[in-house]
Parts: C-alpha cells; sequence; structure tokens
C-alpha cells in the first residue's frame, strides 16, 4: 500500500526517526490499571458477550495466575509488571458504526498519516481492511463485497455474537490456553482481533489486511486473530502494526490462530513496525506473540512471511502443525534489528501427516548494538512418512557490536523423513559500501541496496501492494547503522 | 582549462608514505596514461582520487571543474562526475546486475536534477549499453560480479561508466585478469565512450592495453610521483627496457 509522499512529510516533520511515533489525542473509554477477575468481567461485559465466553476467559485467567513468565529466550529486559498495564481502552463514540462518516475525525486522520486509506472510495482496489485502535476493532472495509461471496470478515468481538458455533469451535484449538504464558493471559483478556472465514470452494475475491495501532499511554495490546479456510479455499490476510514513539515499554502480546480444512490454503503476511524504542535504548514495545496454523486437512497449505523491522524486544515463532497428509507449511521471515533491539524469532514446523513438506527461510539483519536470534524446530513425528523439510537461516550484520544467533532444534521420529538445515552468516564489507558509494549511493542507501538483495527471497513472498512499503520500511529502519 | 588537476598530493598509511607530491593535469577530451612498477603507489592514487577512507592525505588538492575533491565524501565525487573502474570489482551477492544500474543510474539522474528512469525506457537504455560490451541479459540478471569471469567483471565496469557518463574516468588496472578477448572488448568499449567533454586517466603496469585504449600523454609514475611525461612512445620504451632504466635515472 503506497504511502502518500506528503504524509509521509507530515509525518516526518512530526517524529525524528520513528515515522508513526505521533500519538492521536482521543476521548477514552479505560478501564482502571491492572488485573483481576472484576477487569475481565468489565471487558466482557463492555463487549456484551456471553456467558460462555466469560467462563472461558475467567478460566484462562485461573491458568495464567499458575503460570511464570518464560525466561528460556535470548532477550533480557525490566520486569514487567502486569499491575501496572491497562487492559482496556477503547475510543470513545465507536459503538455500532455504521459507516465511515461516524468514525471520530481524530481517528481517520491517524490512520491517513499511517497511510492507510479507510475511506472505501480511495481504498486500493481489492484490500479490505479492518482497524484496531488500542483494543477496539474501529472500522471495517469491503463488508458487503465480501459477504456475497459468504465471507466472514469481522471484528472477532462481533463474531462472537453473530457467529459463536465457529468461535466456540474453534478459538483456543490449535493454541490452547495453557499453551504458553502470554497465549493464557491473551485468551482472559483479549479486547479485539480480526475473525475470518472462508467458506468451502471460495477463493476470498480480494486481500484482507487488519492494521492494529497502540495509541493509549501504559496501555497493553492483546488481540486475537482467528482465520478459517474450509475445503477447497483460500485467503490472502496481511497485518501492519505501529504505535506512537513513548518512553515507557509497552506490552503487545496477541494470539493468531489458523485453520486450513481439505485442499485449503492461507497465506499470512505481517509488516511489524512496532516502535522500536529511540536509538540509547528507550521505550518500545514488548511484543510476545503467539502464532500457530493448524493444517487439519489433506493438501492444505499455510504460508507466514513476516517482516519484522520494530518492537523493542521481540519473542514470536509462527508456526505450523502439519496434520493433514500432503500438507504444506513455509515460513518466510526477515527480522531487523538496530539501536538495541532485541528479537527472538523463528518458527516451528511440526510434521504429523504422510508425505508433508515445510520450508523455512529466515533472513536476520543485525546492526548497531542490537541482538538478532532465529529459534526453529523441525519435528517429525512416527507417522510422517516421507515428510521432507528444508531450513535456510542467513545472518547478516553490519558493524562490530552487534550479535546473530542461530538455533536449531531438530527431531526426527520417522527414518523416511528428510531435513536439510543451511546457515550462513556475513557482513556488509567496507569493501562493498566503498564500491557502492564510488558509484553515488549514499551509505544509507547501500546498506539498502545490500540488505533488499540479501532479503529477495522473502520479499518476493510478500503480496505486491505491500512489497514496495516494506522495501522502504527496511530502508528506514537502518538508518544510521553505519558510519 | 584543465577539467581535472592533481597538485602536490601526499598522501600515506599509517606511517607508510605512498604518493609524495604527486601532480597531474587533465583536460577535456584528453587521455592520460600512468605506467609504473609495482609497488609506485598507482592504486592508491585511484583510491585517493575516488574516496577511499583509508588513506591520510597529507597535503595536496584535487580539483574537478575548479569544486575540491578532498573534502568531500565518495559519493558527492561520484555524482560531481568522478567514475573510478576497480582493479578488483567487489560482489554483491543478493544484487542483481539489473538492480544495482537501475539504483546507481537513478541515484545519479536525481544528482544532475533529471527525472528518474523507469521500466521499459530503463531497460531499453541499459540493453543498448550492454550489448554494445557484449554483456549478455543473462549475465544482468546474476549477482554483482559473483561468479563473473575477470572479462565479465571489466565489462561490468566499463558498463557502469558507460551509464553514469562521467566527466573524468580513472581505469585502475583495467588490462588485469584479461585474456586477449576480452582485452579487445573492453578496450573498444572505453575508446567508444572517448569523448570532447571527458577525461580519462588509465592506470596499468603493462603498455598492452595502451594498444586497445591509446592515450594523448604517457607518465612515468615511481615512488609515489610523476618522474617522466611523454606521448604514446613513452609507453614503447617501457615495453621494450622495462621500468629499470626509469628507476635508476632517479
Amino acid at each position: 500500500m503506497p504511502i502518500q509522499e506528503e504524509t509521509i512529510e507530515q509525518v516526518n516533520l512530526a517524529t525524528s526517526k520513528y515515522k508513526y511515533g505521533f500519538s492521536t489525542d482521543l476521548e477514552v473509554d479505560k478501564a482502571p490499571k491492572g488485573l483481576d477477575e472484576n477487569i475481565i468481567k468489565l471487558i466482557s461485559s463492555k463487549k456484551n458477550e456471553p456467558e460462555w465466553m466469560l467462563d472461558w476467559r475467567l478460566k484462562a485467567f485461573e491458568i495464567w495466575k499458575k503460570m511464570k513468565e518464560p525466561e528460556w529466550a535470548k532477550v533480557n529486559y525490566s520486569k514487567i509488571d502486569y499491575q501496572d498495564i491497562y487492559y482496556y481502552s477503547a475510543p470513545k463514540n465507536t459503538e455500532k458504526l455504521k459507516s465511515l462518516d461516524e468514525v471520530d475525525p481524530e481517528l481517520l486522520k491517524t490512520y491517513e498519516k499511517l497511510g492507510i486509506p479507510l475511506n472505501e472510495q480511495k481504498a486500493l482496489a481489492g484490500v479490505a481492511v479492518d482497524a484496531v485502535f488500542d483494543s477496539v476493532s474501529v472500522v471495517t472495509t469491503f463488508r458487503k463485497q465480501l459477504e456475497e461471496k459468504g465471507v466472514i470478515f469481522c471484528p472477532i468481538s462481533e463474531a462472537i455474537k453473530t457467529h459463536p458455533e465457529l468461535i466456540k469451535k474453534y478459538i483456543g484449538s490449535v493454541i490452547p490456553r495453557h499453551d504458553n504464558y502470554f497465549s493464557a493471559l491473551n485468551s482472559a483478556v483479549f479486547t479485539d482481533g480480526s475473525f475470518v472465514y472462508i467458506p468451502k470452494g471460495v477463493k476470498c475475491p480480494m486481500e484482507l489486511s487488519t492494521y492494529f495501532r497502540i495509541n493509549e499511554k501504559n496501555t497493553g495490546q492483546f488481540e486475537r486473530t482467528l482465520i478459517i479456510a474450509d475445503d477447497d479455499s483460500y485467503v490472502s490476510y496481511l497485518e501492519g502494526c505501529t504505535a506512537p514513539q513513548r518512553d515507557e515499554n509497552q506490552l503487545h502480546a496477541a494470539v493468531v490462530e489458523l485453520i486450513t480444512h481439505d485442499n485449503a490454503e492461507i497465506k499470512y503476511s505481517t509488516v511489524q513496525n512496532w516502535f522500536p524504542g529511540d536509538e540509547n535504548g528507550k521505550g518500545g514495545i514488548f511484543n510476545f506473540v503467539t502464532k500457530r496454523g493448524s493444517c487439519l486437512g489433506k493438501n492444505s497449505k499455510i504460508s507466514w512471511t513476516q517482516v519484522e523491522t520494530g518492537s523493542a524486544v521481540t519473542w514470536k515463532y509462527p508456526s505450523c502443525i502439519l496434520h493433514g497428509d500432503n500438507s504444506v507449511g513455509e515460513f518466510y521471515s526477515v527480522a531487523i534489528t538496530n539501536n538495541f533491539q532485541q528479537a527472538d524469532t523463528g518458527t516451528k514446523m511440526i510434521h504429523l501427516g504422510k508425505n508433508t513438506k515445510s520450508t523455512i527461510i529466515s533472513k536476520g539483519i543485525s546492526a548497531g548494538k542490537s541482538q538478532n536470534t532465529y529459534r526453529g524446530k523441525v519435528l517429525m513425528q512416527p507417522g510422517a512418512k516421507n515428510a521432507r523439510n528444508f531450513t535456510q537461516c542467513d545472518s547478516l550484520l553490519i558493524g562490530d557490536k552487534c550479535g546473530a544467533h542461530t538455533i536449531p532444534y531438530i527431531t526426527s521420529k520417522n527414518p523416511s523423513a528428510n531435513i536439510e538445515h543451511e546457515a550462513t552468516t556475513s557482513k556488509i564489507s567496507e569493501d562493498q559500501l566503498f564500491y557502492c558509494l564510488s558509484r553515488g549511493l549514499s551509505e544509507e542507501e547501500a546498506v539498502s541496496l545490500i540488505v533488499n538483495g540479501f532479503c529477495k527471497e522473502v520479499m518476493k513472498e510478500l503480496p505486491m501492494e505491500f512489497s514496495v512499503e516494506a522495501q522502504k520500511l527496511i530502508g528506514i529502519s537502518l538508518e544510521g547503522s553505519v558510519g | 582549462m584543465s577539467l581535472l588537476k592533481i597538485e602536490d598530493l601526499y598522501a600515506s598509511i599509517g606511517d607508510e608514505k605512498i604518493l609524495n607530491g604527486l601532480s597531474l593535469e587533465i583536460n577535456a577530451g584528453e587521455t592520460h596514461a600512468i605506467m609504473g612498477p609495482n609497488g609506485s603507489g598507482k592504486s592508491t592514487l585511484s583510491y585517493v582520487l575516488s574516496g577511499r577512507e583509508d588513506y591520510d592525505v597529507t597535503k595536496g588538492s584535487v580539483l574537478l571543474d575548479k569544486k575540491e575533491l578532498l573534502d568531500i565524501e565518495a559519493d558527492e565525487r561520484s555524482k560531481l562526475g568522478l567514475f573510478l573502474a576497480f582493479q578488483y570489482p567487489i560482489e554483491l551477492p543478493g544484487v542483481t546486475g539489473m538492480t544495482f544500474l537501475r539504483t546507481i543510474i537513478n541515484s545519479s539522474r536525481i544528482a544532475k536534477n533529471l527525472p528518474e528512469l523507469e521500466g521499459i525506457e530503463l531497460v531499453k537504455l541499459i540493453r543498448k549499453k550492454a550489448a554494445e560490451l557484449e554483456i549478455s541479459q543473462d549475465m544482468l540478471k546474476r549477482f554483482v560480479n559473483v561468479g563473473f569471469s575477470g572479462g565479465e567483471k571489466k565489462r561490468f565496469e566499463i558498463l557502469q561508466m558507460a551509464l553514469l557518463d562521467p566527466k573524468i574516468a580513472v581505469l585502475d588496472e583495467t588490462d588485469s585478469g584479461l585474456d586477449v578477448d576480452a582485452l579487445r572488448i573492453v578496450g573498444k568499449g572505453v575508446t567508444n565512450l572517448k569523448s570532447k567533454d571527458r577525461g580519462m586517466l588509465v592506470i596499468t603496469h603493462y603498455q598492452r592495453l595502451l594498444d586497445h585504449i591509446i592515450p594523448d600523454f604517457v607518465h612515468i609514475m615511481v615512488k609515489g610521483k610523476i618522474i617522466q611525461s611523454g606521448g604514446p612512445d613513452l609507453a614503447k620504451l617501457v615495453e621494450k627496457e622495462g621500468y629499470k632504466s626509469f628507476l635508476n635515472g632517479n
């Protein structure tokens, strides 16, 4: 989605380097800080949820209270005080919006600054957008066209009321509440997110897209996304994320569950650009996200593509459980860290069915004083006859104060399975920079060129509309990384 | 009026003095050759001119069109119209030839206040110049200099020169690593780029390159400065007698 030049300029004026670092003054409806049963009940009642949903949340809260925050990732951060966070914050006047005219103009302006055209006339043909501001979905575009095809694309808070049978069946089916500390927390307090259902035999006629924005201070964002592709269906989904520039850290703990039935395919792309903190490591988002897809049906396919440039600390492993025979899992990732950013990211490919296939292409770029870790698991279960995995992990270092780490966990319980792992580490050399400079490119242009070349295999997996934006983002993220 | 004026240039790496008061003037339309034995500072001269940071320039001045180059960075020098064809071109894994050329062409066009070239127009321009240097479309799809033969690397350097259209081109040992056929193609390519507006500085150890790129002036460089200048015949003398006589004369 091209960002209008003018918008970029305006935003650049307003902020120093992180161009999404502005905040929006809106009247908000906020629950008090801290987390207990009453807050969960409040969130549930704000959403007018049915009883079963509240019970499900409260159970998750019980589970969470008994769990410990994980410490195995290669990341360091100051302890999070879970009682010092707002768990519910919503822009006022967002109840029952029927059209864009009813949306707070300040909010529309914010999305305009982000380069997201919510105005349907101006929207890029072929992209439907759901926008989540702090904890609430504010607007979903193109719903009518989608409904004609039987596609459901709406805020999950709405789906809980309108499609309870689907929610009851699938929520927590891929990532159970007790899966990990952050999934339990999310299950207790999630406030909104997107819900997608593609009926049998339908190829979704347009890209679906959600933009997440954390605006309020000290607010956690806990969105929950659930996508179900029924037999013989296809959908391509993209999420983008930004946040204002703030001195404190903010917590983002999302859960994304994908389910594909027989012959179905989900392509899930992420351009993650949460505020990474400033060049001294102050502020930035803690991004602790659980994403997992289940290829339930035979011949089904789930493909994750992520371009990760933001967040102070990232803890994220989009994974695939390959149940169905001949099912396919893919993970294409570019993770860039600069300054004091820390990323521990990768994937898990769990092969259960026969002839299942997975591909992992991970490109990690470290600059400044950042630490970038690839952590990936490939597991061939006894039933995974003739399963195959190919993994390629490449790390690129810029400067001599950053770190790149590759930690693969590989287990095969079926002798017919085939696993390949390749890894390289390289560095942008002075010679390469000088060569580009001598052709008239600035250091930043040179780094951007070399890094984009390094990431090409992943970038080509992004939907056309977003790859240009992602390329620019890579350049911006690495500003000041040399010299 | 001289296009490039190098005056009393001194440069060193650490304690080692490499250039020791080198002066040279090149007018538009002229091709100069600098010849010298190994270690005379030829490659250092090309790096110092183009702005590599590893060298300390302790004295002197380099004016291109009356603008001092020594005060500005390598990319700015390129934008002013200086080009260096590398002796050992650098590999850029992941960056295809086409992408690289598109990026440098448009960066240079922006500097010249020209509109950026896109799509078919750009491809046509690149293909035309590439064909003149017998560079295939296939080669442009490969990563810059990765797995290129010696001849391919040098032809790709000259292609960049043709596309950037510099005022002054410095060719550092362009004949190294070339077989006879490649030398002919490269020589022809460079000769085609001679123009009344452009100056060229050909740095070489051997005379053979100068059979393909005929210089107007030949300078002998020893121990970081020019000790003798003359016409093309001077190169023939080097070919016949080696550098010994020049060294002894010092």
